[in-house]
């Protein structure tokens, strides 16, 4: 493709699009799909034609909104007004209300000011706007401007650079400093150098990275293709979860979409910088997420993790230089290039720019999924945007960073979101999962829970993580049942630490989060399942015999 | 090999090791001992068994010497009260992962897992123990496969790999439920892969993978990968 022809394609589409008055985006994510959203897409599609509107309203199928919790939702532009929960009977209505008579259909209408008020979308601001299949909805939102802007007018270093001035970090959950990983891969010698995108998300009730990829494709493929020039990288492998199925097909239309445009492959923009792109899909593993067992995977061997150092950025994939990012820090790169470090590093902390998607799950009463600005409070987050706890039950606690996250209690709901204070407070950012939970949850049984998937995920390569987890596992389980002692907690300590420090990889280095910071924060539970023989959320199978002796 | 030497301290004493070496190398070198069980000479390295980590001065994390590359001005410490109760802790879970029992073992006297667990005074463990219901492969004529007594070191899987060339073993299923199989999943005495060459039993630490027809003491040899190694190294550097 040549540079003016880019700009002839946004300008082409734009002028498509503005013929429009009115465009329907429908959701069709993984979690609207289930609800029907293409059968509710069709509906919209023949009572746009019934009603003789075509020419003046568009429907369009578009990635997730960000309501889950009242999808199927439909967004209807200009002036973004949300419907929710529409079956596919609701579009008759909708369109003769709103787009014929021009007001709003107000019995399905969503007032969702609360839920956007505080949230700042940055990565995810095509979700729910383009068709994540169509190509020309991207490149209309400005998309590959940024990629021809740094192949045309500026050189590799140029770009480090603004990635190191926008203060950009790993989303992956780590934190490391995107900008100090791009210069180690550009430093580092060797030929070819490979770039790696991350989406193997195996956290339960995480979908940060799925929606991305099933909204914004594009947004993750021309960050890989910056990155990759700007390390001088000419093959990206994206690294997906075998099991997010609608994302794959849609990274899959997107990779062919930009080859055929000549968006990757040889000679991008007439410049001499190449670049391809394949997908590898996972099997199952949630440890393959780990970077070096992605690239074990992806080489064709076990998904195990590998000791570091040697780190990727000197000795990757097949020995070589590999740059490994997860797809959200990718999709941050257009923006920084296009506006400027400075202008990234305004957004957020100082210490901590930018943006952060979490999937906000559990006990709360929009479970769905958010952008906010790093630095937001999880109280701003479960009470504000996450509308709170349903009625009749109580807050007890938010568990951040998935199964390997920690469990934090009410007084510190005040907590700024950041990686160096939630890792001071016992939880880690991880790959953006926020659960909350309620009073009616046992935090034992949760911390066994989770401790119970970190167990069935080790993939037994070093001793730490895959015994020590499972016997800490039994310890929780005999607690659980009424049979532990008093010293089955410092027994619980001593181990947890241990396998902090000793274990391989990040899955050992965290796996003892949810029951050290169940013990930090929620030890009186701990005591009245030991002492007190009962489970106060009356969740776990104590023994008759024990509970007998309590009363 | 490198020719360029790095300079580091090691347990407060300055030793000077190739470039590229690992810490493991530089300090067995130097006459310092940091116990290992995953590791042998010879074959690559999987830094699992987390015997061997040691401290990095600036660094907060531990690092398994194994794996890890000397640097110019390190400072490694191999002995201290956190590494001593680690490495403990790393045989604690060892023996109470599946079913060790010294007394009836084959390997009993021979055992790795035994000698490091007397050296670092391991006398009893405070987990409870697991009594693994694995089915034992004595299906082959001279070899037999207990994985109630592996310890997933992979010596074996690597030896038949690297060594001999032709990958019979591998492991099934992950983290504690791991297994080494042969072949996809066969019993042995019908692999058609297998040479038969022993190399295997030879590396076992514990008393996994034993001949039938021979006293343990015959059998073990840590020396063997090592030996074969070098012995094509040279032939590979003469042509």
């Amino acid at each position: 493709m040549k540079p003016d022809e880019l700009r002839r394609m946004a300008e082409k589409e734009s002028e498509v699009q503005k013929s429009y008055r009115h465009r329907i985006n429908v959701c069709c994510s993984s979690g609207c799909m289930p609800l029907g959203s293409l059968r509710i897409l069709k509906a919209f599609d023949d009572a746009v034609k019934k009603f003789g509107v075509q020419e003046q309203c568009k429907v369009a199928r578009t990635g997730c909104i960000g309501t889950c919790y009242v999808g199927p939702a439909v967004l209807v532009e200009p002036g973004d007004y949300l419907y929710q929960g529409v079956i596919p009977e609701a579009a008759h209505e909708i369109v003769s209300e709103h787009i014929v008579n021009g007001r709003p259909a107000k019995h399905w209408l969503f007032s969702s000011e609360a839920f956007f008020k505080k949230q700042l979308r940055v990565v995810l601001r095509n979700a729910g706007k383009i068709d994540p299949f169509r190509v020309e909805d991207y490149v209309a939102a400005g998309g590959y401007s940024s990629l021809l802007k740094a192949l045309t007018q500026m050189v590799p270093g140029e770009i480090i650079d603004e990635v190191v001035a926008s203060g950009l970090r790993g989303r992956g959950g780590a934190g490391f400093p995107t900008g100090l990983k791009l210069s180690y891969v550009a430093r580092a010698s060797g030929n070819p150098k490979y770039i790696v995108a991350n989406l193997d998300e195996g956290d339960p009730g995480v979908f940060a990275n799925r929606t991305l990829a099933e909204a914004d494709p594009h947004s993750i493929l021309e960050g890989m293709a910056i990155t990759a020039y700007a390390v001088g990288a000419e093959q990206g492998y994206i690294y997906v979860r075998g099991e997010y199925q609608l994302a794959v097909q849609t990274l899959k239309i997107a990779i062919e979409r930009a080859r055929s445009l000549g968006l990757i492959g040889g000679n991008i923009f007439e410049t001499p910088f190449s670049f391809n792109v394949d997908l590898r899909l996972g099997a199952g593993a949630f440890v393959a997420g780990e970077e070096t067992a992605i690239l074990a995977s992806i080489e064709g061997r076990r998904a195990t993790p590998h000791p570091r150092p040697p780190y990727p950025a000197t000795s990757g994939l097949w020995g070589k230089p590999t740059l490994i990012n997860n797809v959200e820090t990718l999709a941050n790169i257009p923006l920084i290039i296009l506006n400027g470090g400075a202008w990234f590093s305004k957004i957020g902390l100082t210490s901590c720019t930018g943006t952060k998607c979490f999937s906000l799950t559990g006990k709360v009463k929009n479970p769905s999924l958010i952008e906010v600005p790093m630095g937001i409070t999880l109280r701003d987050v479960v009470f504000d945007i996450g509308g709170g706890i349903p009625e009749g039950e109580r807050f007890k606690a938010v568990l951040v960073g998935g199964p390997s996250g920690g469990g934090l209690p009410e007084d510190l709901l005040d907590l700024p979101i950041d990686y160096e204070s939630l890792t001071k407070a016992g939880a880690i950012m991880g790959s953006g999962g926020i659960v909350v939970i309620d009073d009616s949850s046992c935090m034992v049984d949760t911390a066994k829970f989770f401790t119970d998937f970190c167990v069935d995920e080790s993939c037994g390569k070093c001793v730490p993580c895959r015994i020590g987890l499972f016997k800490m596992y039994g310890v929780l389980d005999r607690i659980t049942r009424g049979e532990g002692t008093v010293e089955d907690l410092s027994v619980l300590e001593d181990w947890g630490s241990f396998i902090k420090e000793g274990s391989l990889c990040g899955l050992g280095q965290t796996g003892p989060n949810p029951v050290l910071t169940t013990l930090r924060y929620f030890r009186d539970e701990y005591l009245s399942h030991i002492v007190g023989g009962k489970c106060p959320a009356g969740k776990c199978p104590m023994s008759e015999s024990r509970e007998e002796v309590a009363t | 090999m490198s020719t360029k030497t790095v300079t580091l301290v090691i347990d407060g004493k300055e030793v000077t090791a190739h470039d590229g070496d690992t810490i493991l190398k530089a300090a067995t070198d130097n006459g310092i001992d940091i116990p290992t069980m995953c590791y042998l000479d010879g074959l690559s390295t999987l830094g699992g068994c987390r015997l061997c980590l040691v401290e990095v001065k600036g660094l907060r994390r531990l690092l398994p010497s194994c794996t890890t590359p000397v640097s110019s001005g390190m400072e490694v410490v191999t002995t201290s009260d956190t590494l001593t109760k680690h490495r403990k802790k790393v045989i604690e879970l060892l023996l109470s992962e599946r079913t060790h029992i010294c007394s009836v073992c084959v390997a009993n006297g021979y055992c790795e897992l035994q000698q490091k667990a007397t050296e670092l005074g391991v006398d009893h463990v405070s987990l409870a123990r697991e009594w693994t219901r694995f089915e034992v492969d004595s299906s082959h004529h001279r070899f037999v496969l207990d994985s109630n007594r592996c310890i997933l070191c992979t010596r074996c899987i690597r030896v038949c790999d690297e060594i001999e060339g032709v990958h019979t073993l591998d492991l099934k299923r992950r983290g504690k439920d791991a297994q080494v199989i042969i072949d996809f999943d066969e019993p042995w005495g019908s692999s058609y892969s297998c040479t038969h060459c022993g190399k295997c039993s030879a590396v076992c630490p514990v008393g996994s993978i034993y001949m039938r027809d021979r006293p343990f003491s015959e059998v073990k040899n840590k020396m063997l990968a090592a030996f074969i190694a070098e012995r094509r190294r040279r032939a590979y550097d003469e042509t």
